[in-house]
């Protein structure tokens, strides 16, 4: 009976999986996605051929050797040299081979690796913030705030960074996610197989606004499609968009100003406009934490400082060693004290 | 901010009606049970026997007394989890607000992995481990019971931020610089990390006591290589916690000093890192999954062994096998992060590391088939709980595997899939395999039986209930709903949820057979005494002794001459021989010294969480000194006479010749 019910439930549990998997991970429409749906699916099926048999064997053994039943009994029976080399052996295999495929995949999927395209990425530098997400497009002048928009089939590069917590931007239907951290940049290359709007979620919780931390990732059918939405945000001709003008130091602190009372309610952020960019407004933003170790105002030009510096560069936009963005690095530099070490950090 | 009480205030009272609920609940617990206390005068037999006792028995049974105390705190957190999203989908806010919710999950996670899991292990441990080994105690009694006090201690903490303040809201594993004074001002983190800090210490000192008796008071002719699997996989347990609990009372010092006195180790900025908080975080969190698995791991291959008549097939594959899973789990702590932007080799090389832990674990399960294989299975509800773990931790595995391939990682990596896969390890191997020990070894500490009904309906409920809670989080996982979210809007998941709620529903039917089977079998234990010590045939030396044992565990220290122990005595004729006379026995004595320092500490904690800056002075320096005081005392000791061994031998002899 129990049994039954239990098969009954495993059933449902398996049609439901896979008719319901509309706009997860297993409904992949981006490259990275699928080839990762791809790789859970032959994991999955590899580990099956142990597990299964696992199962199967408790149950039967349990039933079979069971008290009353006429089978053989050997109570002394503790060893056998071969049984042993059998079941060190199959798990052995397995892995194995599970580890080939882990080591091949991994450098596939390397959330740092550009995507091969014959088209040129778009960047996009993200800053997760209490409780929005900030998307900077630096070559094209304009910024959103909970929309991020990309044509189809075009690989999108990411560059992630962080005002406060820890955050982990991903987009489930696109692939891979990544953290982001404050002072620090990482990294993650997607692309849309095909147009549509898809949901970018937070999936590390990052305090009370987290569940809000949602946005619409959209791939234009077209490139066209693309510009013309570029165009309108420049020209903020877009209907019923908030147009917050320039990004610069100034707006970005605004926006990344929020209720910290817990007992509040935490509305999710509209959608908003920012139709130019301050140049450098990102690297800024995470070099803020760096600069005289942030906020705090100690051990100022000692050489222990600069050394600090550096180790605390290395972890974040350096560690690949990728080419960095001039106009983005060194604007206005003579205003700023951080001029030496942007120099140091493009060595 | 007054001298006198800190940062205490009114606003510390709680408002929110579900916790004054809670807190006039537990109120009138408390009366009652003060009340039934006093009326059957036996205060004085709980601080004589029980609260200042360093018989490790006793204190294995306070353990899981604590811990079952706290699967209620926790198990009510879960069931408030589980409705407030079945209730807040499709845009509906639900009942708890963030505010309320991110305290629930957290206290969640923090106490069912500090407070109810290893209280509960560590209690078994402590029934166990010396009559396994035929110790007359563990190597350091008193330290014993000062370990139980600082778990009492910090348990105490968790439990007092629900009527005063707040707990944390930061999840079970507070990474900064969420955790950090910038965004968490309030005491919530303060409770966190003094409750941890504590029972921490308390459990290092466990670990430390525990290595000490099993490495110099095994019985004559017990080598290592003959102790009973149960006593090897506590032992590599607790190598994992000498090793892997300091890191997390550095980790943890170093959170203090940041949130205390303006330090910048995981900070934003002043050049702090809170990437380097997340590593050493799971160089102790990885490590302490495996000191709450290997146990049960023991308690299944004691178990099997047992009730199919056989010897443990492949006793040294077992032990080795534990070997390697204990010191593997030390290097891939980086699984837990494979987002964060290592590099493809570092994130291969963690990945093909945490599944070649798959091996050993293979390893065991078939060890435990290929003993039942040609034994004489008697289906007891230990067995219950040993295959249903058997099948469910099985799928547990796989899916670990499943999220230690990086690829699949990164699309798994902190969803409904993750929660599902290690409730699916924790539930299905730690918490069954706890259950499993509790129903195995229950008479012999007790003394009497369990209901054995009651207790087969609760394996039912626990094992559908888990079934049904979480594999439906598997599906949400893969639909891309990610953990600690407040509230959803995306209709696909609103039956998942759904099912999940009636999971949690039936493991709460579960839960209470558990309770109901404790008092029933309690009210009717005249019936169902364990006269013989060995209701179980059972073949390791804890079933030599009385049920329950003799305060001295063993008269004359056993000799033995294999590993399982018990049986071959039975075989040779020698279990169970009336001796002419007999030593006096050497025995600790009770002391107030563990209850005072777990108070004094106690108050230390409180004191720290809200800058009480003088009561914090008096609860550590009070508690050093009674520390020391204990230390220059010589009257700790005293030898029971021959004549009274010679009349508990003789009865329990007596006992056993009847039964």
């Amino acid at each position: 009976m129990l049994t039954r019910i239990l098969s009954k439930v495993a059933l449902a549990l398996m049609v439901g999986l896979l008719a319901g998997c509309q706009g997860g991970v297993l409904d992949p429409k981006g490259q990275v996605g699928i080839e990762e749906k791809q790789l859970i699916i032959v994991a999955t099926l590899l580990m099956l051929l142990v597990v299964i048999p696992v199962i199967f064997m408790t149950l039967y053994f349990a039933w079979k050797y069971r008290e009353g039943r006429d089978e053989i009994y050997e109570p002394k029976w503790s060893h056998s040299t071969k049984i042993e080399t059998i079941v060190w052996a199959i798990p052995v295999i397995i892995v194995i081979i599970l580890g080939v495929i882990t080591w091949k995949s991994t450098h596939a999927l390397d959330p740092y690796k550009p995507l091969k395209s014959e088209k040129d990425h778009i960047n996009v530098q993200v800053v997760s913030m209490n409780w929005k997400w900030l998307f900077i497009y630096p070559d094209l002048g304009i910024a959103s705030v909970n929309e991020l928009r990309f044509p189809a089939n075009v690989p999108v590069a990411f560059k992630i960074s962080s005002e406060g917590t820890m955050n982990s931007f991903f987009i489930p239907q696109l692939g891979s996610q990544i953290y982001s951290m404050a002072g620090m940049v990482t990294k993650l290359h997607l692309i849309a197989n095909e147009p549509g709007t898809f949901k970018g979620i937070s999936a590390n919780y990052s305090g009370a606004g987290f569940t809000g931390m949602k946005f619409n990732a959209i791939a234009t059918p077209t490139e066209a499609d693309f510009d013309a939405w570029v165009e309108g945000v420049k020209a903020g001709s877009i209907p019923g968009a908030i147009n917050n003008g320039i990004l610069n130091q100034t707006s970005y602190e605004s926006l990344a100003e929020y209720d910290p009372d817990p007992h509040h309610t935490h509305e999710p952020t509209p959608v908003q406009y920012y139709n130019s960019i301050e140049s450098g407004v990102f690297m800024d933003n995470v070099m803020k934490f760096m600069k005289d170790h942030g906020k705090v105002e100690l051990l100022k030009g000692t050489t222990f400082d600069s050394q600090m510096i550096h180790d605390n560069m290395s972890h974040g936009d350096m560690e690949h060693g990728e080419e960095m963005n001039h106009d983005e690095m060194n604007h206005e530099s003579s205003e700023h004290s951080s001029d030496d070490m942007h120099t140091e950090a493009e060595k | 901010m007054s001298a006198l009480l800190g940062k205490l205030s009114w606003d510390a009272l709680p408002y929110d009606p579900i916790v004054i609920g809670t807190l006039c609940v537990v109120a009138i617990a408390g009366c009652v049970l003060a009340f039934l206390l006093i009326k059957h005068k036996l205060l004085g037999v709980l601080w004589n026997d029980w609260l200042t006792s360093v018989d490790h028995k006793k204190l294995g049974i306070m353990y899981i007394v604590l811990a079952l105390v706290m699967l209620i705190r926790g198990f009510a957190d879960a069931i408030m989890m589980r409705l407030q999203l079945a209730l807040a989908t499709s845009g509906d806010p639900g009942y708890l607000p963030p505010s309320h919710y991110d305290q629930i999950f957290t206290a969640h996670g923090v106490i069912m992995i500090i407070f109810m899991a290893m209280p509960f292990m560590i209690g078994l441990m402590n029934i166990v481990v010396p009559l396994q080994i035929g110790a007359r105690d563990v190597a350091f009694p008193f330290l014993n019971n000062l370990s139980f006090w600082l778990a009492v201690s910090g348990a105490v903490l968790v439990n007092i931020s629900l009527g005063l303040g707040e707990f944390a809201k930061t999840g079970w594993v507070a990474y900064p610089p969420l955790s950090g004074l910038e965004y968490s001002p309030g005491v919530g983190v303060d409770y966190y990390i003094w409750a941890l800090q504590i029972s921490g210490i308390g459990t290092t000192l466990t670990a430390v006591n525990f290595l000490a008796t099993v490495f110099k008071m095994r019985t004559p002719g017990m080598k290592l290589m003959d102790m009973p699997i149960f006593t090897w996989t506590c032992t590599w347990a607790n190598i994992l916690i000498a090793a892997s609990f300091p890191i997390l009372t550095a980790v943890l010092a170093m959170l203090t000093l940041d949130r205390y006195l303006d330090f910048h180790f995981f900070t934003n900025d002043g050049g702090g890192n809170s990437m380097m908080y997340i590593n050493l975080f799971w160089a102790w969190g990885h490590p302490e999954v495996y000191i709450l698995v290997l146990p049960a791991f023991g308690i299944f291959s004691e178990i099997v062994s047992t009730f199919t008549g056989k010897r443990l097939f492949g006793y040294k594959s077992m032990v080795w096998a534990t070997a390697s899973i204990s010191i593997l789990g030390f290097i891939v702590w980086l699984h837990h992060f494979f987002t964060m932007g290592s590099s493809a080799n570092v994130n291969a090389f963690f990945g093909v590391m945490t599944m070649i832990i798959a091996v050993p674990t293979g390893v065991k399960l078939f060890n435990w088939l290929f003993t039942m294989y040609r034994g004489r299975l008697r289906v007891t509800v230990p067995v219950l709980w040993t295959l249903g773990f058997m099948v469910t931790f099985t799928v547990g595995g796989m899916t670990g595997v499943l999220l230690a391939v990086p690829g699949a990682n990164y699309v798994l990596h902190n969803s409904l899939f993750l929660i599902a896969h290690f409730h699916n390890t924790i539930i299905g191997g730690a918490v069954f395999g706890y259950l499993a020990g509790f129903a195995f070894w229950f008479p012999k500490a007790m003394g009497f039986h369990l209901n054995v009904k009651l207790g087969k309906a609760a394996f039912w409920c626990w094992l559908v209930g888990f079934f049904l809670a979480f594999m439906p989080l598997y599906v949400l996982g893969f639909l891309g709903m990610t953990r600690r979210l407040n509230h959803t809007d995306n209709p696909d998941w609103n039956i998942w949820l759904y099912i999940a709620l009636v999971g949690a529903l039936v493991i709460l039917a579960g839960i209470i057979c558990q309770f109901l089977q404790l008092y029933v079998s309690f009210r009717d234990r005249a019936q169902n005494l364990d006269t013989t010590g060995d209701p179980w045939n059972g073949h390791t030396l804890e079933w030599s002794t009385a049920s329950p044992p003799q305060y001295y565990n063993f008269a004359e220290l056993p000799v033995v001459s294999d590993i399982d122990a018990f049986t071959d005595m039975k075989e040779k004729g020698t279990a169970y021989v009336r001796k002419e006379s007999y030593a006096p026995i050497h025995m600790p004595k009770n002391t107030k010294a563990g209850i005072i320092i777990g108070a004094l500490i106690t108050a230390f904690g409180f004191a720290m969480i809200w800058h009480i800056w003088w009561l914090a002075i008096v609860g550590l320096v009070g508690s050093i000194v009674t520390f020391i005081a204990r230390a220059y005392t010589s009257d700790v000791d005293y030898y029971v006479q021959p004549d009274e061994i010679a009349q508990i031998e003789n009865e329990h002899l007596d006992n056993v010749a009847k039964g």
